[in-house]
C-alpha cells in the first residue's frame, strides 16, 4: 500500500475514511461544490459531469484527526432515475443539492431524502445544501426559496444545514467540516480504513492507485 | 426533464453484464451511447434479487402470505439467477482491472472448488488439486495414478505454446486431448477431473475432438494460474452479488457521458432499408405520484447500431438448449466440503450417467448476499429430456442435504443470434451459458465488439489517454 496522507502516521492519530454520496437535480451545482471543496477550482461553464467520477479529499478535524472522503458524483445518471443500489451502498454520508433560485429543486432534494432514508444506510449523516448563493447577494428578486423555509425542513428531517455558492466558496468547507464532525470516527466499518477491507485487491501492486485530495500535514 | 439527444452512436438494451461491459467500453472509446432497460433495475438476466422479489419471480406464496418475512430483512439477500463465478486471472478480472472498474466493487474469494468422484452416498467429494504438490495428497487417485497426475500437470505449467521442446513430442496443432491423455497414461477418472473441474468443459466433446488439445491446455493454465493468485480456489465473488457487475460498469458508461434510462419500453425499432435508423421508446413515469395512467415519456431517437440482449429481439434469436436451475436456501454448510463458508462443486456427467456436468455455485453471508447463518446454492446442468427436469437436477440436490427453500421454474431457454448483424446493424448476444464462469461471457463481448466495431477490443490501457477529472 502507497502511503497515506494526514494522521494516518501518526501515533495515535485517527483517521477514517467515509464513502460520501452526492444528490439533487440536474444542474443546481454538484459537481462543482465538490470540484470547489477538492480544487478549489470553480468553472462557470462547467458540462453536465463527464469524467469526475470518484474524487477524495482529506481534512483535518484537529492535530490528531483526519477525515478522508471518498466522493461519489452521480454521473448523470439521476437525470432519468437510474441511480442504482451500488451508488447508495454503504455511504456514510450525503449531501442533497438544490438551487435557491429554483424553486422546484428544493422538492426534488426531498424526494432525494427520502430516497436515500429508503435505500442507504439507517445512520446515514445528510446535509442539505443550497447553491447559488452568490446568485442571491446582488440581486435578492432571483432567490425562491427562503433560507428559513429550507432551514425549518431541514430542522424536521434532522439534516445539516448550509446556504453555500461553489462560485465564491461561500460555506463549502463549512459544509463538508459540519458532516465530518458527526461522523462516527471510532466506529469504522470495512470502508472506513482501506487497510481493513474485507476482500482481495485484483489490482497489480505497482498500479495501486491513491486518491489524489491534497495532503493535509 | 432535458430532451434525449436527436441521435446516438449506439443504442444499447438490456442492462445484462455482456450489454455494460460494451456499454462501459464504448463510452470511454467516445461514442455517445443511450443505454436503456424495460425493467426498472438493472442486471436483466444476471442481477441479484432480494428475497421477497425472488419469491415473487418464481410465484412461490399464496395471496395475503409473505413467506420471505421469516428470513429477516429482504434487503440482506442479494440472490444471483446466473450461477458463476470469476476466474481470479480470467478476463473479466483483467477487464475490471482495466478499466478501473474495481474502484466500485470489493471482490472476496470462493473457499473452495470440489469435484465428485462417484455417485450416491458412497460418492467421494475432494478438492480439486491444482498443482503438482496437490495432486500427491489427493484421495481422488490411487498412488501411482498420482505420480502420473503430478507429471501431467508439471507437464502443463511449464507448457510455451511458442516452444515446440515443452511440447513433449506431440503435434499440438493436429492432437487430441485423448493423446495427451494417453500419453500420460491417465486413467479414466483422473480424466474425468482434469477435464471437467480444471478445463471446466461441461461435457466429453473436447476429448476426441483434432486440435482441442491446446485449447484444454489452456483452460488448465488458466485454472492453475487463478488457483495461484490468492490460495484457496481459482473463483473470487463480488461482495453483494454478481448484480453489482453490471451496475460497475453501468457507472463507468455513465462516467464517460453514457445516458441511463430505466423502466423504459421499447415501442418500435425503425429501419432504413434493412439497415436499424433508430427506436421509438416510452420511459414509464416513476414519480411518487400513483398516476397509474401517466402515458410516460414518449420519445424518438436515431441510432447508427443496436447493441441488445436476446429478449429484446424475439425475431431474431434462436434457442440453443435449455437450462435447469434451482436456487436452494440452505441453513448450513455443505457436507464434506471442510464447512466452506463458499465453493463450487463439479458433479461431472460420467460419474451420474449423464452427457452434461452438474455444477453447484454456493455462496453465504461471507459474501454479504444473506444474513449470517445461511448459505444460497445454486444447482445448474443442461437439460437432457423434455420432462423429469427435477431428476436431471437430483444429483446434485442431494448434495445440499436439507434445503430450506428452493426455487426451480420451468428449463430456461438459451438464446443465441441468428444472424452477425452485418446486415441489420443490430447485435445481439447470447444468453449466460451453463459453464460456471464468466469467460464465455467476455468471449461474447469481445465477439460483439469485433462485429459491431470491426477491429479487436483491446482493454489493456484502455483509459489512458482520456480526459477525465484527477481522481
Amino acid at each position: 500500500m502507497a502511503s497515506r496522507p494526514g494522521a494516518a502516521g501518526r501515533p495515535g492519530g485517527r483517521f477514517a475514511q467515509f464513502k460520501l454520496v452526492l444528490l439533487g437535480e440536474s444542474a443546481v451545482g454538484k459537481s462543482s461544490l465538490v470540484l470547489r471543496f477538492v480544487k478549489d477550482q470553480f468553472d462557470d461553464y462547467r458540462e453536465s459531469t463527464i469524467g469526475a467520477a470518484f474524487l477524495t479529499q482529506t481534512i483535518s478535524l484537529d492535530e490528531n484527526t483526519t477525515v478522508k472522503f471518498e466522493i461519489w458524483d452521480t454521473a448523470g445518471q439521476e437525470r432519468y432515475k437510474s441511480l442504482a443500489p451500488m451508488y447508495y451502498r454503504n455511504a456514510n454520508c450525503a449531501v442533497v443539492v438544490y438551487d435557491i433560485t429554483q424553486a422546484s429543486s428544493l422538492d426534488k432534494a426531498k424526494s432525494w431524502v427520502k430516497e436515500l432514508q429508503r435505500q442507504a444506510n439507517e445512520n446515514i449523516i445528510i446535509a442539505l445544501a443550497g447553491n447559488k448563493s452568490d446568485m442571491v447577494a446582488d440581486s435578492p428578486d432571483k432567490r425562491a426559496i427562503e433560507t428559513a423555509d429550507a432551514e425549518a425542513y431541514a430542522r424536521e428531517a434532522g439534516l445539516l444545514f448550509f446556504e453555500t455558492s461553489a462560485k465564491t466558496s461561500t460555506n463549502v468547507k463549512e459544509l463538508f467540516t459540519a458532516i465530518a464532525r458527526k461522523l462516527p470516527l471510532d466506529q469504522a466499518g470495512p470502508r472506513m480504513r482501506q487497510n481493513l477491507r474485507p476482500g482481495v485487491d485484483l489490482r497489480p501492486e505497482t498500479s495501486n492507485t491513491q486518491g489524489a485530495g491534497p495532503c493535509s500535514c | 426533464m432535458d430532451e434525449i439527444a436527436p441521435e446516438y452512436d449506439v443504442v444499447v438494451l438490456g442492462t445484462g453484464l455482456t450489454e455494460c461491459v460494451l456499454s462501459g467500453v464504448l463510452s470511454v472509446k467516445g461514442k455517445k451511447v443511450l443505454h436503456i432497460d424495460r425493467n426498472d433495475h438493472y442486471g436483466g438476466e444476471s442481477a441479484s434479487l432480494n428475497i421477497e422479489n425472488l419469491f415473487k419471480r418464481y410465484g412461490q406464496y399464496s395471496k395475503g402470505e409473505e413467506p420471505w418475512k421469516k428470513y429477516g430483512r429482504v434487503n440482506d439477500w442479494n440472490v444471483d439467477l446466473v450461477p458463476k463465478l470469476l476466474m481470479s486471472n480470467g478476463e473479466l478480472t483483467n477487464i475490471l482491472v482495466s478499466t478501473d472498474v474495481t474502484r466500485y466493487l470489493e471482490f472476496k474469494q470462493i473457499a473452495g472448488s470440489y469435484v465428485q468422484q462417484g455417485n450416491g452416498a458412497r460418492a467421494t467429494v475432494a478438492k480439486v488439486p491444482s498443482d503438482a504438490g496437490e495432486a500427491l495428497r489427493s484421495p481422488l487417485m490411487g498412488l501411482f495414478e498420482k505420480r502420473r497426475a503430478k507429471k501431467f500437470l508439471e507437464w502443463v505449467g511449464a507448457f510455451k505454446e511458442d516452444d515446440p521442446a515443452t511440447h513433449n513430442g506431440l503435434n499440438l496443432n493436429t492432437c487430441t486431448m485423448k493423446d495427451v491423455y494417453d500419453k500420460f497414461g491417465l486413467e479414466a477418472t483422473t480424466r474425468d477431473f482434469i477435464g471437467h473441474s480444471m478445463a471446466l468443459y461441461t461435457t466429453d466433446g473436447y476429448i476426441n475432438q483434432k486440435g482441442m488439445a491446446k485449447d484444454a491446455i489452456v483452460r488448465i493454465r488458466l485454472y492453475a494460474n487463478s488457483m495461484a493468485r490468492y490460495g484457496k480456489s481459482p473463483y473470487i465473488y463480488p461482495l453483494y452479488g454478481l448484480g453489482e457487475l453490471p451496475q460497475g460498469f453501468a457507472r463507468l458508461s455513465a462516467i464517460y457521458g453514457g445516458t441511463y434510462m430505466l423502466n423504459t419500453s421499447i415501442d418500435e425499432i425503425l429501419y432504413d432499408g434493412s439497415k436499424v435508423a433508430g427506436i421509438k421508446a416510452t420511459m414509464k413515469d416513476r414519480s411518487d405520484s400513483d398516476d397509474a395512467g401517466d402515458p410516460g415519456m414518449k420519445f424518438t431517437t436515431k441510432t447508427k447500431m443496436i447493441l441488445g440482449d436476446p429478449s429484446y429481439f424475439p425475431g431474431k434469436v434462436q434457442v440453443v438448449g435449455h437450462l435447469l436451475k434451482a436456487i436452494c436456501i440452505l441453513n448450513h454448510p455443505i457436507d464434506r466440503t471442510d464447512n466452506s463458508d463458499s465453493l463450487q462443486l463439479i458433479i461431472p456427467q460420467s460419474q451420474i450417467g449423464r452427457k452434461n456436468d452438474v455444477y453447484i455455485a454456493m455462496v453465504s453471508s461471507a459474501h454479504n448476499v444473506c444474513p449470517k447463518g445461511y448459505y444460497i446454492a445454486i444447482v445448474s446442468t443442461i437439460a437432457e429430456t423434455s420432462a423429469n427436469h427435477h431428476l436431471e437436477l437430483q444429483p446434485g440436490l442431494e448434495r445440499l442435504g436439507r434445503i430450506e427453500e428452493k426455487f426451480m421454474g420451468p428449463p430456461i431457454p438459451l438464446y443465441e443470434p441468428l444472424e452477425s448483424g452485418a446486415s441489420d446493424k443490430i447485435y445481439i448476444s447470447k444468453s449466460y451459458d451453463a459453464t460456471s464462469h464468466f469467460e464465455t461471457t467476455t468471449d461474447d463481448v469481445r465477439d460483439i465488439y469485433r462485429r459491431a466495431m470491426g477491429e479487436e477490443l483491446v482493454v489493456e490501457g484502455l483509459r489512458e489517454g482520456q480526459t477525465l477529472a484527477e481522481e
